[in-house]
Parts: structure tokens; sequence; C-alpha cells
């Protein structure tokens, strides 16, 4: 399907796969680095406390110590939306929480000198769950928060941005239903979408005002914005990307180490490396938001959504930075998903005196549709209605629309979905397999099928601005000067196939910058899919306007026009004569050519992805084996055949699917100390226990893009867990309302256990 | 810092405790102590193969023994660096994977060839050590099953989801050097 080019759409080699494969692709810990000391951080044993005093004095003694700051010590650097987080501050609000710095020449020595800072901590009431955070006279974890609530909205999304979605006349949508199903479902597993490289950072300050910063960073650029606010605007920064050991769109806010190496390097005249272990990364990285919703839901008999009324509880941890955003993407990508005329849907975004929530893929929406669509689910069993159907019917349509994160409604220009939902549903065999809601597929003894299926999309494929620059030399190369850090989804590679295309020439002759702010335009970073669309249509833009530009300069040397040449392999020619042409030789020596290349952010078209999932349920010991994964989405055009299998195979991995499974952090809610913040504790999945995964990718060109293609990476994880909770409530015979699904959940629904099984939660 | 093993058979004698390993071919010899350039006690092989040796194709992820990132092979075993203590190393021959193209031509090894062809990636900080752990294995058993691949890289943390990708590369592998066997 789809045109036939030269380069996209074809499996071409990975540009960093030699690297990759001999171990010398490097990622932050490879950089080497002259006169480096070592960063680490003091964390605080208490959930929440005030640190009445600190003797840093034998810290500072030990031979090889370089600083020891505390709160003291800093400037008065913040972070979060709202800004009142410090960097370093008088008060810890979490098990983890960071209390002092310390730089030595040996790591070991900085980790000896945080055993000598001697901390006293007056001991405050620490509210660990939503619930208790919402009290009244609950423990205030911010003066600034009344009630713990963060105020909704973010100014980077300007000054509308989504608080939540208002729309039309709730109370006569009810009356115009005729199914009405009410419930409250949670997603509030938090876990860790977990990426194999810890985060980091090395810093190297210069007087007066200068820092130069290395980072596992996916968003080198955007760091440059995050932390010139951070930095209270005082601070002329430069980040530099690298390999980054995977993301899942955590990376794009390390702020916090971030800072902790820059102040250090600040307080020593010398670089500084901050590392965190896993420990430190599962610990005092963020994980995804705690998500649970109450509403209610109107249907007609046909599956049409009348009214959507509710409230969204999001748990954001100590602090938020991007909770805000999430939630006003998250609110888009149920408008999305559920396109109904009649909506009431409002949102609360809690602090609570644990690790911080943050960006990770899904950003949103995955944890909003993770707690709304089994409600969706009562109303489509109290109407007896087939969930693919009503999903299907319910995803936005051409000449259909929603409110995105700027506050702004847009109406969807893009393609109808349907028949990759379709197709989908057939490879699935979802008509043979269906039973009805709350009804096995096959029972096997004490083994139980159940099947489920869900959907997501963003409209985020399209966000945020992006530049490039493409240059041409007369030697028949080109370089593509851009801020983007190879994350693992291979689009640096991709960037260079499409340049390849627009200029026909081989991808050996294309260099890239690395990704330097110094060096490149502004990039907002590969996020919400938008590497293909966003950032591909400012690399595409780049290479046209050089194209433009060549064709300019060889036209009167051809006695020919612009519009009428062509190039191929550095050669441009007379389109119909080859034979009167000149080679890009012909731009002399001592010439280069430079394209721009823009995109302005587009929030008028949107990705899809439906997944359909089998699931065997183990009666006698809760157990439950993912059996089968059928992803199906439309990328217009597939840019890289091997690279997209590889993202949506990610669906399973990096809090996605396997979160209604058995992924979670699990938190002491007496302590607050996280209990599993190991990779032994922390339960992934293995070699030996891979579903059978199956694909079904359209490529039904999109208008938008050059090459008619849209991103999809990004979204693979998201239908995943509500399509399990789905299949295995219809595996038991009984809903189950949280995740993950582990076995003593399991056995509790089917009446196996008692209730209060699970020690300590709810 | 790097020694001919008669030297240290001459050094041992003296009463300094000396820790000597073969690391890709190349003999190296450390003294056992607290100083700068001596090797501590408390030093794990991964910590050593990067800070010492500048070999950074080791990727250290859990540092705790989980994750089988830092795997490398010991004398025909894969081991995980981060829980091995490089004074436990003497005598030792490992590789590791700056060690697995051929010494003479610099062709890559089979496995590392059929990882670019399978594009068996992603983010690529755990594949070093699924490599290793692979090359290891095939030197064990040449013609496994699909099944026994799987058993043998379990211990092998990928988060991007590679897995099918890298079980693809793995048993083509296979099946190239039964073709080659035949």
């Amino acid at each position: 399907m789809g045109d036939d080019y030269r380069f996209i759409g074809k499996a071409t080699q990975r540009r960093d796969a030699v690297e990759i494969v001999t171990g010398t692709a490097l990622y932050l810990d490879d950089l080497r680095f002259q006169n480096l000391l070592h960063g680490k951080v003091l964390r605080s044993p208490h959930a929440h406390a005030l640190i009445k005093k600190i003797d840093k004095s034998k810290a500072e003694a030990l031979p090889g110590v370089k600083a020891v700051l505390t709160w003291q010590d800093i400037p008065d650097w913040k972070g979060g939306t709202p800004r009142k987080l410090r960097v370093l501050d008088k008060k810890v609000r979490y098990v983890g929480d960071a209390v002092a710095l310390v730089a030595a020449s040996t790591e070991e020595i900085a980790r000896e000198a945080l055993d000598l800072i001697e901390v006293e901590y007056q001991v405050l009431p620490a509210v660990l769950d939503m619930d208790s955070a919402l009290k009244h006279g609950a423990p205030l974890i911010y003066d600034e928060f009344p009630g713990n609530i963060i105020p909704g909205g973010t100014i980077a999304f300007g000054p509308n941005c989504l608080k939540g979605v208002v729309m039309g006349d709730v109370e006569k949508g009810f009356a115009e239903a005729d199914v009405i199903a009410e419930g409250t479902f949670g997603y509030e597993n938090i876990p860790n979408a977990l990426p194999p490289e810890p985060v980091g950072a090395v810093a190297m300050w210069e007087e007066p005002n200068k820092v130069t910063l290395w980072s596992t960073s996916q968003a080198p650029y955007m760091d440059k914005g995050t932390l010139f606010h951070v930095f209270n605007r005082q601070v002329e920064i430069r980040c530099i990307g690298n390999h980054v050991g995977g993301s899942f769109g955590t990376k794009i806010m390390c702020w916090q180490v971030q800072a902790y190496a820059v102040l250090l390097s600040r307080a020593t005249g010398k670089p500084v490396k901050v590392m965190f272990t896993k420990e430190e990364h599962m610990a005092a990285f963020t994980l995804r938001i705690g998500s649970r919703i109450h509403a209610r839901v109107g249907m007609k008999k046909d599956g049409t959504l009348t009214a959507i009324h509710g409230t969204w509880y999001v748990d954001s941890g100590y602090y938020s930075f991007t909770t805000q955003a999430q939630v006003a993407v998250g609110s888009g990508e149920l408008m999305i998903m559920a396109q109904c005329p009649n909506w009431d849907l409002k949102n609360i975004i809690v602090a609570t005196n644990r690790n911080a929530s943050g960006s990770t893929r899904g950003f949103g929406g995955q944890e909003l549709k993770c707690s709304f669509i089994p409600i969706l689910s009562l109303a489509m069993e109290k109407a007896a209605l087939d969930p693919f159907e009503v999903l299907k019917k319910n995803y936005v349509k051409p000449g259909g629309g929603y409110f995105w994160r700027d506050g702004n409604w847009y109406q969807y220009r893009g393609i109808d979905y349907s028949a990759a939902m379709d197709k989908g549903a057939e490879q699935f065999g979802w008509k043979e397999k269906w039973k009805g809601w709350l009804t096995p597929t096959a029972v096997n003894g004490t083994k139980r099928l159940g099947i489920g299926v869900g959907v997501h999309g963003n409209a985020d494929v399209g966000e945020d601005s992006a530049e490039a620059y493409v240059q041409l030399d007369c030697n028949g190369t080109a370089t593509i000067f851009l801020c983007a850090a190879e994350h693992g989804t291979g689009q640096k590679s991709n960037y260079a196939k499409l340049v390849a295309e627009v200029l026909q020439i081989p991808l050996d002759r294309i260099s890239m910058t690395p990704a330097d702010s110094l060096i490149t335009p502004f990039e907002f970073g590969p996020v919400g899919s938008r590497g293909t669309y966003a950032i591909g249509s400012a690399v595409i833009n780049a290479a046209e306007d050089v194209k433009r530009r060549l064709f300019e300069f060889v036209a009167p040397k051809l006695g020919a026009e612009p519009q009428d040449l062509e190039t191929v392999d550095g050669v441009v020619f007379v389109k119909g004569y080859p034979e009167k042409s000149l080679k890009w030789r012909a731009l002399g020596y001592d010439r280069t050519l430079l394209g721009h290349g823009r995109f302005e952010p587009d929030f008028t078209v949107c990705n899809c992805m439906m997944s359909f999932v089998e699931v065997e349920v183990d009666t006698e010991t809760g157990k439950v084996t993912l059996l089968r994964v059928v992803l199906a989405t439309d990328v217009g055009q597939i840019i890289d055949p091997q690279g997209l299998e590889g993202q949506l195979n990610g669906a399973l991995g990096s809090a996605g699917i396997d979160s209604a499974i058995f992924e979670e952090t699990i938190l002491n809610h007496s302590t607050g100390h996280i209990l599993n913040a190991n990779l032994m504790d922390y339960k992934w999945r293995t070699f030996t226990e891979l579903p059978a995964m199956e694909h079904v990718v359209l490529e039904t060109p999109m208008p938008t893009h050059r090459f008619h293609a849209v991103g999809v990476g990004e979204v693979a994880t998201s239908p995943g867990p509500s399509a399990v909770l789905m299949a295995v409530s219809n595996a038991v015979g009984s809903w189950l309302h949280e995740y993950p699904v582990t076995p003593d959940r399991v056995l509790r629904a089917i009446g196996k256990v008692g209730y209060s099984a699970r020690g300590g939660k709810k | 810092m790097t020694a001919n093993k008669s030297d240290r058979v001459t050094r041992e004698t003296a009463a300094t405790r000396h820790v000597g390993f073969t690391v890709n071919g190349q003999y190296h010899e450390f003294r056992v102590g607290s100083g700068g350039i001596e090797i501590s006690p408390t030093h794990t092989l991964s910590w050593t193969l990067r800070e010492v040796l500048g070999l950074m194709g080791t990727k250290v992820s859990c540092d705790s023994g989980a994750c089988g990132s830092c795997t490398v092979i010991m004398d025909g075993k894969a081991v995980l660096s981060c829980k091995v203590l490089t004074i436990e190393c003497d005598g030792k021959t490992i590789t590791t994977i700056e060690g697995l193209r051929d010494p003479k031509t610099g062709a890559l090894d089979p496995i590392q060839q059929s990882f670019i062809d399978h594009t068996a990636f992603q983010c690529g900080y755990c594949t070093p050590g699924m490599i290793m752990t692979a090359k290891a294995f095939l030197n064990e058993n040449p013609q496994p099953t699909e099944e026994e691949i799987k058993d043998a890289l379990s211990g092998n943390f990928c988060r991007c989801i590679s897995h099918y990708q890298v079980i693809r590369a793995v048993m083509s592998v296979v099946e190239k050097e039964g073709e080659h066997g035949r």
C-alpha cells in the first residue's frame, strides 16, 4: 500500500546499530570527564518532617569531600506546577526526599559522607493516600495548597488550559439514556515505566552564570527551557543529549537530578556527575499518576453515549510538574474515544506524602481510561452490548471533535479508524469468541479463558513546535541539525530516511549533529507519538527548503526554472531531460546551503490503537496468564517496519499491559516506604512468559504528512490494561475494580478469600 | 598495569597480594589495596571493567544481580559482573562485548550481526548483556530449541520489549549454524 518510496517503508539498518551491538554506543554513564566529581543525595527516612537542624561538619571534614549542600546553602531555585517546590527544602515530603547533596572525588567517599551528615527531624503526620489527604483537617503538605489540592491548569498549555470537560446538558443526556451505569474504579498501582538506564546528569558550571549539562534526558532542548525557570531565569544553560537507555515518557523531566548536579558543580567549580542508583530510580524518580474515577455514564440501546458525569481523582504524590498537563491531555483523549454530546467531568489533583508522579507514556489518558472504561463497560453490560462495537462506534470520526489541552475545540480531520478496528477484531476472532459480559469464552477444569478490548488515541501526534535545519554540501552530502537524543524508538534513523527521500541521496551520505542546544534549533522532545508528524515534518520541511535553495542556485546555470528541476544522487537535472544536469559540486567548494524547517502544532488529527487480549485465569491459584495480544492500528505509511514492530511490542512492558497483571509499586501505607524499589521485588515480564503477539497495521494515507504517516509509538501501551481488567472480569464472572489483577484480588473476586487479604489496603 | 604471567609469579612471592586475569585476550594484573590505582576488595568486576579498563560496553542497570545488563563471559560461562568481586577473578579468562569481534578481521560475531539484521534492540542498553548471555549459551548448546533460548535469556531485563526480535535473531544464528554443520 502507499507510494513506492526508495527509503521510506523499507527495512534499513539503524544508524547506531553497530555501536549498540558492540557496546560502543555512549550513554551518560559512559562519558568521561576530566576532574569529575561524584554527587550523592542524602534522603529522608520520614514521609513528612521538618528539618530542625543539620550538622554537616563531619561530612565536610572527610578527605575527598568537596561540597556538602543543604537547603540553607542553595539559591531559592524551585520547580513544579505551580513553582512551589524548592530543590532542597527545610521540609521533607516523602520517604526519599532530598535532604542534602554531597560532591566528592569518588562515589565511595560521597556515600560515606552521607552517613556523616547529622539531621534532626521534627516528624509530622503524613497523608499517604488520597482519602486521608482530602479529609477535613488533614495535615498540609504545602501551606500554599489548602486541602492538599494542587491547582489545575498549566501555563505551558496557555491561559485556558483544559481543566476538565463541561459541555451540553448532562441531565438532559441522562434523561435520553436507555441505561445509566455508575461506579468507581481505580488505576492506583503507580507502576514505574522503569527504563534500564537510571536517571542522571553531569553538570559543568562556568562562572558567573553558565552551565553545560549532559543528562539522561530524552528532550535536551526542553530541559533548557524547564531549567531556565527553575534557576530563576538567571542561568544560561546548554544541554547536550546522548544515547538514552529507555525512557517511556519519563525522562522528559529530569529537573531534580539535573539541579543537583548543577548545584554541586556551582559549589565546587568542577564537573559533577549524579547518577541515581536503581533503588533511587524506583523510589525517588517519577511514577505514573494514581487515578480513580467515580462517574455515571448514560447510553442508548444502540451504544450511543448520551451523558458522562463524574470526578476524576488524581494522586500526584508529593508534587506535580506535569500532572496538570496529563489531566488536560487525558481529558481530551477521553473525548476522542468517547464521543458524547453532554459532559461534566471534573477532576481533583491531590498531593500525598509519597514519591511524585509524573510524565509516563499514556500521559494522563492511559490512567483515566484504565479507570473509566470499566464504568463504560458497566453501561454496555446493562445494555447487553458488545464492547468492541461500542468502542468502535464512539471513537472520533471525521466531522467529530474534541476539546484539547489548550481549552480549544478541534474539529477532527483525520481518517476513520473503524477499518483498522474491524481488521483487528477479525484477526483476533472477536466475534467468534465473545460470549457476553462476565462470561468466560471457555472453561477447562480450573482454568477459565476471558477476552477484553480497549482503545486509545491522542491528538499529541501534532503537539508542540519542532525545528530543524538541513545543510547541503557540494560533495553530495547533507547534515541534519536536530536536537534529538536517541531514546530507543529509532527515530533518528527515520529522520535520515525522510531527508534521504526528499533529497534522493543514499542514507550513508546523511550526517546528524549531536543533540546540543548550542548547535541546533528548538525541538520539544520525542513524546506523545509526535516524532513522526511533528518532528518528522520539521525535518522534511528543512529538506524541502534546502532543495528549493539548491534549485534556485542551479536553475540559471541550466537555463531552466527551479520548478522544472529534480535531483537524484547529488545530480540536479531538468525533468524529462536528464542530460541537462549539474552535480551538487556546482555549488563550489566554498558554499553550503542551509534549509530551515518548522512545524506548527496541529491538534486536528489523532492516532488510534485498539488492543484485544485473551487471558487464562487459574481459579485455584488466582494466577492470570496473558495468552494473546492483537494490536490494531493505522499508521498511514510505515516508515521503518522493524522499528514499528518493536514499538508495538512495547505494549507489554514499561507500565503498559503488565501494569494490569503484575506490575505495581507497593507503598507501605503506614510508613510511606516503597517496599519493592528494586528489580527483584518489582515484577517484570521475562522471556519465558511472552504471549502470542500479533499486529494489524493498516496504511491509509494521512493527508497531513508529506509521506502520509502518523506516529503510534507512545500509545501502544495505553489500551491494554483496561482490556485485561475486562478479560479477567469476564473469565471469572465478576467485576474486578483494581489493578493489577494479582492472585489475591482474583481469588477475592471469585469468593475464595476474604476481603482483607491484602494487608493495609482496601 | 599489564604484566606478563611470568612476572606475576615472581611478584606473588612477595607479600603483596595481586590479582591477574585476561580480558578480551589481554592479561591484566593489579595490586589489591585501597590506593587509587589498586583494586579494592569491594570492587565489582563490572566496576573494574568500566572504570579501570575503560570497557564501557558492559552496562550496569540494577547493580544487584537482577537484570542481566552487565553479563560477561568468564571461563566460558555467562556471569553477572556486578555480582563478581574483582579479587575473585584471579586467573580467569573474561570476554566482554568489546571482545566479540574477530580479533584479526574485525568482523562482527554472527550474533551481533543477527541482532543488527533483526533490529533486536530499541534503546540498546540491555543489548550487550543479551548478546553475551546468548553467546555463552550457544557455545554450550549450539542447537537449542526456542524454549531453551527463552530460558537462557530469562534473567535479562528488557523494557522496550525487544524480546520477540531477540529470539528471532538468536534462532536465526542457530539455523545458519545448523545449515553450516550439515
